[in-house]
């Protein structure tokens, strides 16, 4: 069959690692986990994900790109052009998707408002994994009581009201993409330390782990070495989960009025205001704000989905099979 | 006997199981057939890569993407398990064929007790009430030599042992009072003496239920005390097939040969031990002659260009080589490691 | 080749005599390792204690191998975690090469692994999946300071790669490539890295195809001869303990029961456990196998926790007395070189 064949003479040059499990007569067939390279051959093959992929570098760009090449700066605008209505229900094309009752253009605040989002959300997966997985491999890997009392803290902070903490916060600093950013940072890098104190842990048995520290590595190598290659899945699927739910709490913060602050950008912020004014009236300046931020997230949780299945060797060999091969398996599928 | 003229109990028919995976296809099963009667005693012998636990999940539709079943077939009383078989398996698995696996910790639901397995599956198959099941759970458990049955019928499985947890997966194969068992390496994860005291447990109710019995093992001293027949599988494919007594007396296969040469023995100091050098053949391209003409001593022009067909002896054995019982005795076969 | 002499010497202290030369390598003396048992009510209450080994005294000649035999839950891993100073001892001392070692940690544990090192059961877990050969081998030697990366190895490692019956080419590639045999192999070439005197192989063989363990068992057996290595070799397989072991000893949930010479122990066994073990073990000779008296034991291996007084095996054992169940049965010399801990034999 050709299928195959096509695949395997793409990948000619990549290096394979493979697992197999260990038994007297194993698994039938070998698995490969396959190291960066081939990663977009599956995304390819992927439609879902490969659209969410290309819409978000799209975003990613226009966020980047922002100040030049939204039509208008965020707060610019009069009482004279305000309450237009998008291009396609009889506005203008000097603002395609309409402007607020304070004249602002829509188009140009869904841009700015992307950047936001996007920073925000990167910023605390950043800040927060990196306290995280620190965290989390001390507690792993040292066990006994530096555990208990990494673990007990992580209890306590997991049960702390969030949104009291950012009423706190405002009130006191203010709302701004940093102190967003810190409140999110800090109630959300707890799940990072679980994820990688869990995944120490069941290294730490693993007998190759066993072996380097046998050959009298010293932690730090054995951690570096050998623990921590194997979190680079976990982290990266849990990376770009938290990636989405970050937007989502920015967006939900702002629209209580706890996060962004006028005269800051943010959807969930112009969704709010957009309520406050004009409920009954022009619902575009709701419903595009909300159809963006669903659709970012919709993408982001698509891409995590292709994500895990991509750096799963098991479900890929089973989709390949899927896909490209006829004959029974049990009971008559 | 005429084979033509009776249905056997389980008939494996030219079956062929492959894998297909992304770097390649792996032929896991190239074309095995044999049979089974009722009430005897089959032992299917291999190690890695032989096919016999893939060749085992075909018989209850266990078989998982990316596996599937190719070609051939696997009738039970003439009917068939693989071609719409949906209907077929529901009705036989569990119920007619029963199966015991490798690893009793992974086999049992941690969450409910051992008399609710058992229950489960004589309520679903014979339609019992809760009572009569429990009833029949607890003189199942006595079957099977666990003492104390009434109380430990309610016990978790985490509150069992090895040993206890896998005559418990017995019990729960012989609920429906199947007329095949396949046992897929059941003692190889237990205690060399619980092992044997399985084994006499799995001896005892075959005898006593006159059940057929299709034993998979790498283990030739567990298949010498159990079986009346004993199939080698070698790379997917059925290179021997004879009685227990004859394979072991003068095996024809070369590899047969060999394996029962690895075996150490508990009543023979040797030496030094003796192996087959190398290793099984890879099996995404497997050679186009015998698979084990590459390891073997004997091998030919013709064993490496031509694969042996499964030919029957005068004996009545079956086996798949060019030059058989021609590796049983001469001293030049035993050429172990250096 | 470095002398097994002066490795030895190395591990003494200055002013301390060195050893007399046909002193044992290992010496066990009264090992007991307990780990305490979570139990009582959620308020403390009282300690319990799973007892993994108790009481066991055995030594190791330099150049021979010593077989610990002994099922699930018999303490022969956790003794061989202890020997190479994973575990502390609870109890008991361990001297290797004259020098006791039970309580050495930290800097000086790390030198001390340099003359011991471990063989793993299973060839698939016990190598990194994404390190090459090379790397893996070259480990040790980079842990230690002996090179300063891979490539600098190399050569030695192709050198232990050869000896250990691997091809060349095997360097550069992953363990995925190989066969289970050929993953051990690679396994004991890396433990043989750093030169040691002593090796702990952990059921090396169990998780192998059996046409492949005779290739493993009869290489380390010519390393022995090559490398006056000493083994300890930890098994439940009796048929293949039997090739490789000068002395055996049998555990049973936690004590040692019998030691002996090898032939000793199959031809005359005098525990009874030891006697139902070798009868338990199924021959590959139907004839044979049916006609056998076999001793069937009943009932399973005695909870580890908080153990009964008396003896060990009672609850199994077909000629147990009143006296075996109050007064635990030492190990006595009964033959010579043959010991036994039994009150009736």
């Amino acid at each position: 069959m050709t299928a195959p064949d096509e695949y395997t003479a793409s990948h000619v040059e990549e290096e394979h690692a493979l697992e197999a499990e260990h038994s007297i007569e194993g698994r039938p067939y070998e698995l490969s986990a396959v190291r960066r390279g081939g990663l977009f051959g599956d995304l390819v093959r992927d439609k879902l994900g490969l659209a969410s992929l290309v819409f978000l570098v799209v975003l990613l760009v226009v966020a980047a790109l922002a100040p030049w090449i939204a039509p208008f700066k965020p707060n610019q605008g009069n009482l004279t052009s305000s309450g237009l209505p998008p291009v396609w229900h009889g506005g203008t094309w000097t603002h395609p998707v309409g402007t607020d009752w304070q004249g602002y253009d829509v188009l140009s605040r869904l841009i700015y408002g992307a950047r936001t989002s996007l920073i925000i959300g990167l910023v605390v997966v950043l800040l927060a994994g990196t306290f995280g997985v620190v965290v989390g491999l001390i507690a792993g890997y040292k066990g006994g009581r530096a555990d208990s009392w990494i673990m007990g803290w992580v209890d306590v902070q997991v049960s702390f009201p969030g949104l009291l903490m950012a009423m706190l916060l405002v009130a006191l600093v203010g709302g701004s993409v940093t102190s967003v950013s810190l409140i999110l940072a800090v109630n959300g890098w707890m799940v990072y330390a679980r994820m990688t104190r869990g995944v120490v842990l069941t290294m730490k048995e693993r007998p190759f782990v066993e072996a380097a520290e046998i050959l009298g590595s010293t932690p730090k190598r054995v951690i570096f070495k050998h623990i921590l290659p194997n979190l680079f899945t976990p982290l990266a699927t849990l990376g770009v989960l938290e990636f989405a739910r970050i937007i989502l709490a920015e967006a939900a913060l702002s629209f209580l009025g706890l996060g962004i602050q006028y005269p800051g950008v943010s959807w969930g912020l112009d969704i709010a205001r957009a309520g406050d004014h004009e409920l009954f009236g022009n619902q575009w300046l709701i419903v595009y704000p909300g159809l963006l931020l669903t659709i970012t997230v919709l993408a982001v949780n698509l891409l995590s989905s292709w994500l895990r299945v991509a750096l799963d060797p098991l479900e890929r060999e089973k989709r390949f099979a899927a896909t490209t091969s006829s004959g029974h398996t049990g009971a008559g599928l | 006997m005429n084979e033509l003229d009776h249905t056997p109990l389980l008939e494996v028919d030219h079956l062929e199981v492959q894998f297909f995976t992304r770097r390649g296809t792996v032929q896991a099963v190239r074309g095995v057939s044999f049979t089974i009667e009722p009430g005897e005693t089959l032992g299917v012998v291999g190690e890695s890569g032989s096919g016999k636990s893939v060749m085992a999940q075909t018989l209850l539709g266990l078989t998982e993407l990316p596996g599937r079943i190719t070609g051939g077939d696997v009738r039970w009383k003439g009917e068939s398990l693989v071609h719409d078989a949906s209907s077929a398996l529901a009705r036989v698995r569990g119920n007619q064929i029963a199966m015991v696996f490798q690893d009793p910790m992974t086999s049992l639901n941690p969450v409910f007790s051992v008399g609710q397995q058992i229950t489960e599956v004589l309520r679903r198959h014979l339609g019992m009430s809760r009572k009569q099941a429990k009833a029949r759970a607890v003189e199942l458990l006595d079957t099977v030599g666990i003492a104390n049955p009434s109380t430990r019928v309610d016990q978790y499985p985490h509150e069992m042992s090895g040993g206890m947890r896998q005559r418990v997966l017995i019990a729960m194969a012989l609920a429906c009072e199947p007329e095949l068992l396949v046992a897929d390496e059941p003692t190889t994860a237990l205690d060399v003496t619980i092992q044997a005291q399985i084994l006499e447990l799995i001896a005892d109710i075959q005898q006593r239920l006159g059940l057929a019995v299709m034993l998979i093992t790498h283990d030739l001293g567990v298949v010498a005390g159990l079986c009346d027949r004993v199939a080698v599988m070698y790379s997917g494919k059925l290179v021997e097939l004879a009685t227990a007594d004859d394979l072991y007396a003068n095996p024809a296969h070369p590899y047969s040969a060999g394996l029962l040469r690895s075996t150490p023995r508990l009543d023979v100091a040797m030496p030094r031990l003796v192996s087959i050098d190398g290793a099984p053949p890879d099996l995404v391209a497997p050679p186009i002659g015998c698979p084990f003409a590459a390891r073997c001593s004997l091998a030919t022009e013709e064993c490496l260009a031509e694969m042996p067909g499964l030919h029957t002896m005068e004996d009545g054995r079956k086996v798949a080589c060019w030059r058989p019982y021609e590796a049983g005795m001469p001293q030049e076969v035993v050429d172990g490691t250096h | 080749m470095e002398p097994t002499e002066s490795s030895n010497a190395a591990l003494l202290s200055p002013g301390i005599e060195p050893p007399v030369v046909d002193a044992p390598l290992l010496e066990v003396d009264h090992l007991s390792i307990r780990f305490p048992v979570s139990g009582g009510t959620f308020w403390g209450g009282q300690k319990r204690f799973v007892h993994a080994v108790d009481d066991v005294s055995f030594s190791i000649q330099k150049g021979t191998t010593f077989g610990l035999v002994g099922e699930s839950g018999s303490g022969k891993t956790t003794t061989g975690r202890a020997v190479l100073r994973r575990i502390t001892p609870t109890e008991g001392t361990i001297r290797f090469g004259g020098r006791d070692i039970t309580q050495v940690t930290g800097k000086d544990l790390r030198e001390l692994r340099r003359h011991m090192q471990l063989v793993f059961q299973d060839p698939y877990s016990s190598l990194n999946p994404r390190m090459s050969v090379l790397e893996l081998v070259a480990e040790p030697l980079i842990v230690h300071g002996l090179a300063k990366n891979a490539a600098d190895a190399r050569e030695r490692v192709v050198d232990l790669l050869d000896r250990c019956g691997l091809p060349t080419d095997a360097a550069d590639r992953y363990p995925h490539a190989f066969s289970g045999g050929q993953r051990q192999r690679v396994g004991i070439a890396r433990a043989l890295a750093l030169r040691p005197d002593f090796i702990v192989a952990d059921e090396p063989v169990s998780a192998l195809d059996v046409s492949v363990r005779a290739q493993v068992v009869n290489l380390l057996q010519d390393l022995q001869q090559e490398l006056g290595l000493t083994y300890l070799f930890i098994a439940h397989d009796l048929s293949v303990v039997r090739h490789i072991s000068h002395r055996i000893g049998i555990l049973y949930a936690g004590r040692l029961i019998e030691l002996a010479d090898t032939d000793d122990v199959y031809e005359t066994p005098l525990h009874p456990y030891t006697e139902a073990l070798l009868s338990s073990v199924p021959i590959p000779d139907p004839p044979l196998q049916r006609a056998r008296r076999r001793i069937v034991l009943t009932g399973e291996v005695p909870n580890p926790v908080d153990p009964p007084p008396g003896c060990r095996f009672q609850s199994r054992c077909p000629i147990v007395e009143d006296r075996c169940r109050v007064e635990t049965p030492l190990l006595e010399e009964k033959a010579p070189g043959h010991l036994v801990a039994c009150h009736l034999r």
